[in-house]
Formats: C-alpha cells, sequence, structure tokens
C-alpha cells in the first residue's frame, strides 16, 4: 500500500488543497509521497517534505512542466504510477482537469469528488449535486482519486520534518497544447468556493442595481458574493456566480441567502453551509426550511440596517 | 470541418431526486429527464460555430478550420433519443445513438467516443464539463487520453482558427487561455454561452433529421465494471433553525450563538 499525492501549486508554494489531500492520504497507508511537478519549484519540494505524514518526494523540474498542463503531466503521472496503489489530487479544477487522463492512461477508473475514505477500495463520493451520497468501491488495481477539500483539514506542517526529495528525469514535452496566458481574477473579494462566508442574492432584488447591497453586505463580512440561477437569467449578474447544482458547490462557514426562495436547485449548491442565513419577504419560502435563522421583511429595509449594523 | 457533440439523458436539473429505500440508487421511474445542461452548451457552441461560418461564407469561400457538420451522440436507452432529438431541434445537422444500458462508467463512455470519432473523424469534439446526476467531470479528459489529443476543459470561449483552437478555460481563481491543435477534445463551462430555446418548425425539421442507431456490440466495447456501488444513501438532513424578529436579534445571534461574525 502506497499512496502518490499530485502537488498543487504555482511554482512557488503547495496549495492547501494539497494539504488537505494528503491528510485525507492518511487513511490509506503510512506510505505517502508527493509529486511537485513544474518549473523552478524547489521551494514547493521543499514544503512538501515538511507536511506531516509524507514520507517522500518526487520531483520533476523542467520548463516543460511549467504551466502543469494535463496532456504531458499526465503521461508523467501514469509512468511513476505503477508503482502506488493509489494515486490522490485535489478536486480542484487542476485536479478534476489533470486526474482522468492520468485514470485513462492506466486503464482504470476515477472516483471524483471524495467527501470520506471507508477503506483502501472504498470511499463516499456525492451524487445527483449533494443529494445522494454513494459508497463506491473500486475494483482496480490502481485507485485514482479526487478529493473533495470542504471535506478534509489541512494536513500540519512539521518544520523539524524533512522528507527526502528525489528527483525525476523523466522529460514529456508538450506538442499539442500552447499556454497562451493566465488572467487571475481581479476581486478584492475572496473566491467564492473558498470563502469563509458568502452572501447570495436572488430574484427578489428586482435588478442588477439593487445587487450593491448583496456586495456591500459581502465587503462588511469579507465574503464573496453568489446568486440563484434566477437572478443569473435575470442577468443581475454574470453567471459565474451562479450557486447550485449547474453552478458552484460551495461550503463556507457562513452563507446568507437574500431574495432566494431556495429551489433545490439551488440548495444543492450551498446546503453543506455551516450556518445559513434567510432574509426573505415570503415567510412559506423553502428556505426557511434549512436556514438556520430566518428573518421575514423586506430587504431593501433589512439590508441596508444590517450593513450598518456591522 | 466536422463537429461531434456528445450529450447526455439525465433527470431534470428541477426535479428533487429521491433516494430508494433499498440503496440501490435513485428513482428515475416517471422522473423527468432532460437534456444535461452542460451539454445543452455544449450543442449551442457547436451550432453557434457553424452559423457563424455561415456568416463568413456571404464575403469569402470556406476554408479550413470552419464547421460545416454538427453531429450529435449519446450512449443510452433508447428513450435518449428524445434528447438527440431536442438537439437536432436545436440546431445540429445528424444523430447517433448507441444503444447501452444507463450508468456505463466513464471509461466506458470514453471508449465508446473513441470509436465514434475513429469513425467520424470530427475536427473538434464538444461535450458538457459534467453530468448532474453521476457528477464525474471524467469523459472528455478520458477522451483525450485515450486519443492521445489535447484537451480543453471548462471552456468558457471557444475560438477556431485553420488548424488550432483557442480555448479560455474557468479555473480556480480566474481564467487560463490554451491553444489547442485539432482535433481537440472540449469541455463546457456554464460561461460559455446562453443554450437558445428550440422552435415549434425547428422541432417538426428535427424529426427528419437522420438518426444512425448503433450498439455497444457494434463497436466491441468491453463494457465491464471498474467501480461498484455498495450504497447509496440521502444526505443527512438539515434541521431548519429559528426565526428572527430583528435585524439586530440577527447580529446578536450570528455574534454570540453561532459565532461566524
Amino acid at each position: 500500500m502506497a499512496t502518490l499525492i499530485i502537488a498543487e501549486h504555482n511554482n512557488l508554494s503547495l496549495s492547501p488543497d494539497t494539504k488537505k489531500a494528503i491528510n485525507a492520504a492518511m487513511a490509506l497507508s503510512s506510505s505517502v509521497s508527493v509529486l511537485v511537478a513544474g518549473d523552478n519549484c524547489r521551494n514547493v519540494a521543499d514544503e512538501a517534505s515538511k507536511v506531516a505524514g509524507v514520507e517522500q518526494v518526487l520531483l520533476a523540474n523542467n520548463t516543460v512542466y511549467e504551466y502543469q498542463l494535463a496532456e504531458n503531466l499526465s503521461a508523467l503521472i501514469a509512468e511513476v504510477a505503477r508503482q502506488y496503489t493509489h494515486i490522490l489530487a485535489p478536486a480542484t479544477t487542476f485536479g478534476k482537469n489533470l486526474m482522468p487522463r492520468v485514470a485513462a492512461l492506466l486503464d482504470v477508473g476515477q472516483l471524483s469528488d471524495v467527501i470520506q475514505i471507508k477503506s483502501e477500495d472504498t470511499v463516499i463520493r456525492p451524487i445527483y449535486a449533494g443529494n445522494a451520497l454513494a459508497e463506491v468501491r473500486s475494483n482496480d488495481p490502481i485507485k485514482v482519486i479526487t478529493i473533495r477539500s470542504a471535506a478534509f483539514d489541512l494536513a500540519e506542517i512539521q518544520p523539524e520534518q524533512s522528507a527526502p526529495v528525489s528527483e525525476l528525469d523523466i522529460v514529456i514535452a508538450n506538442d499539442m497544447t500552447k499556454f497562451v496566458s493566465r488572467q487571475a481574477v481581479e476581486s478584492e473579494r475572496p473566491e467564492l468556493a473558498a470563502a469563509r462566508v458568502v452572501v447570495s442574492g436572488g430574484r427578489g432584488l428586482g435588478n442588477s442595481d439593487s445587487f450593491a447591497l448583496v456586495e456591500k453586505l459581502a465587503d462588511k463580512l469579507g465574503g464573496a458574493i453568489g446568486a440563484s440561477r434566477a437572478a443569473v437569467d435575470a442577468g443581475f449578474v454574470s453567471n459565474d456566480l451562479q450557486v447550485g447544482q449547474t453552478g458552484k458547490i460551495v461550503a463556507p462557514e457562513l452563507y446568507i441567502a437574500v431574495g432566494i426562495s431556495g429551489a433545490i436547485q439551488h440548495l444543492a449548491g450551498m446546503k453543506d453551509s455551516k450556518v445559513i442565513v434567510a432574509i426573505n419577504n415570503d415567510p412559506d419560502a423553502p428556505i426557511f426550511q434549512i436556514a438556520d435563522y430566518g428573518l421575514v421583511g423586506d430587504l431593501f429595509e433589512l439590508l441596508p440596517e444590517l450593513i450598518e449594523s456591522l | 470541418m466536422k463537429v461531434l457533440v456528445a450529450i447526455k439523458r439525465v433527470i431534470d436539473p428541477y426535479v428533487k431526486v429521491r433516494v430508494k429505500n433499498d440503496g440501490s440508487g435513485v428513482e428515475t421511474n416517471n422522473v423527468k429527464m432532460a437534456m444535461n445542461p452542460f451539454c445543452e452548451i455544449a450543442v449551442e457552441e457547436a451550432v453557434r460555430l457553424k452559423e457563424a461560418v455561415r456568416l463568413k461564407e456571404a464575403v469569402r469561400l470556406k476554408e479550413a478550420g470552419t464547421v460545416e457538420e454538427v453531429v450529435v451522440v449519446s450512449v443510452g436507452e433508447t428513450s435518449c433519443q428524445e434528447q438527440l432529438r431536442t438537439a437536432l431541434a436545436l440546431g445540429a445537422d445528424r444523430a447517433i445513438h448507441i444503444e447501452a444500458e444507463t450508468g456505463l462508467e466513464p471509461l466506458t463512455v470514453a471508449k465508446v467516443f473513441q470509436s465514434v470519432m475513429e469513425k467520424e473523424q470530427p475536427g473538434l469534439v464538444l461535450m458538457g464539463k459534467q453530468s448532474i446526476d453521476s457528477d464525474n467531470n471524467q469523459v472528455a479528459q478520458m477522451l483525450s487520453a485515450l486519443t492521445g489529443r489535447p484537451q480543453g476543459t471548462f471552456a468558457s470561449n471557444v475560438t477556431i482558427d485553420s488548424d488550432t483552437v483557442t480555448v479560455t478555460r474557468e479555473v480556480d481563481g480566474g481564467l487560463e487561455t490554451l491553444q489547442l491543435m485539432l482535433p481537440a477534445i472540449i469541455s463546457t463551462d456554464l460561461r460559455l454561452n446562453e443554450p437558445r430555446y428550440a422552435s415549434l418548425p425547428n422541432i417538426m425539421k428535427a424529426k427528419k433529421k437522420p438518426m444512425e442507431q448503433l450498439t455497444l456490440a457494434d463497436f466491441g466495447i468491453d463494457a465491464s465494471r471498474h467501480q461498484e456501488v455498495l450504497n447509496v444513501v440521502p444526505p443527512p438532513e438539515r434541521q431548519g433553525g429559528v426565526r428572527v424578529a430583528s435585524v439586530s436579534e440577527l447580529v446578536d445571534k450570528l455574534k454570540n450563538e453561532a459565532k461566524v461574525i
């Protein structure tokens, strides 16, 4: 039993999601290796060597891996993979993009977005946007798994520990994909999927101008803004803010739903939030059935008051 | 150039799913079905690429890299022909239905599409980034691996040039733009476009468009399972909480009871 974690990083530091995947791997085996592939990423390998539970770090340091593109990274991992029983990565866009390609190269299935590891071959994963939980057993010789970050804690850093770092000299070029550019979202607000607080607006806001109220409240709380599909369809905000089954799935500590009725489609995207607050003028809105704190009334009166009192 | 679009029949996203008592899965009998929303976006994108070409043709001749035909394909029970007809009504030119049991694993589906690609030789393959039933987000990536072709997953913008396609991808924290050699496989994110509705005349016309019917056996695909679903249960139910009477009470509860602000 040996596990390989594929590190997500920006050539400078290890992503927190990777540390969560490492923690998840502790349920599988005591022998955990981390593969760091990138360019000028020695620091990342050193950081990984200090994460609790890591026994060995494999470093593939070459310009061909600079942007961690799936086409050649998957081939590199597939070459290394034969020595392992489990290959794990975080279920971020990085892991989701890469790992199914690895699985197919190994001719095995993949277990996506796993929220619990029950045994070496059995996991729990949500299906139907979290409206059902499936217990799935893999019969493959190598289990390829992506880990839902929200379901695991960070592995600790042990400054005195230093697992050996061995360099891999496998260089696989990528002739078919050319990296053009990367554009970070220019927002003072935290990213929706990773935010501690999310304030979401729905159809009840009436128009896009009123969304400024949602933004103000989010800024007061240092949170991200979200929206229901109804608000997106009505053109209040762009659809990358949509929370729900066909949008983003979030699980912040505090989720404030403003003018959102609580259709199943929306609930699927936020019902794992720790604390849910609903502000709505309809006392019968379904959102109140799952809200920890419900406030019935006109949001145009309540929101400014709430913003003022924070 | 030919564009191949893969679509899936799923439970309508607005239906509240019910987990079966025996833990074998989710009730699908007498439940409203629909085209997977991400697949609708893929169909829309293919049709738009073709329409863009038609506009260009008014001023110049066809050139390499233009889209002439949109072929939709689906793997599943006979009933998924309904969703293929929908895609035809939205503007696809012809359909391929591959008869198979529902719920094939993503790797098997990817192998079927690999065979379809060998047969059809498309210049571009479009599909949704994930189906909203199994939520795997795997098939496009697996198909790319099997065919050795480049992938552009979670696309929010697609531009075809003569022998490449430029894809802007939705990644955590922003956007990433890649240029891929054709043929390439692209999976669609929500922001890519807003799918149209099929008009009644187009629904009528779609009934006359060709639909080829094949089976898994035609491709000699081994559909043996890699994974077994042992049990399906509903998620822990969330209890509704309290109603507060005022903003000040809400702030007080959040500060002192929930301790989240």
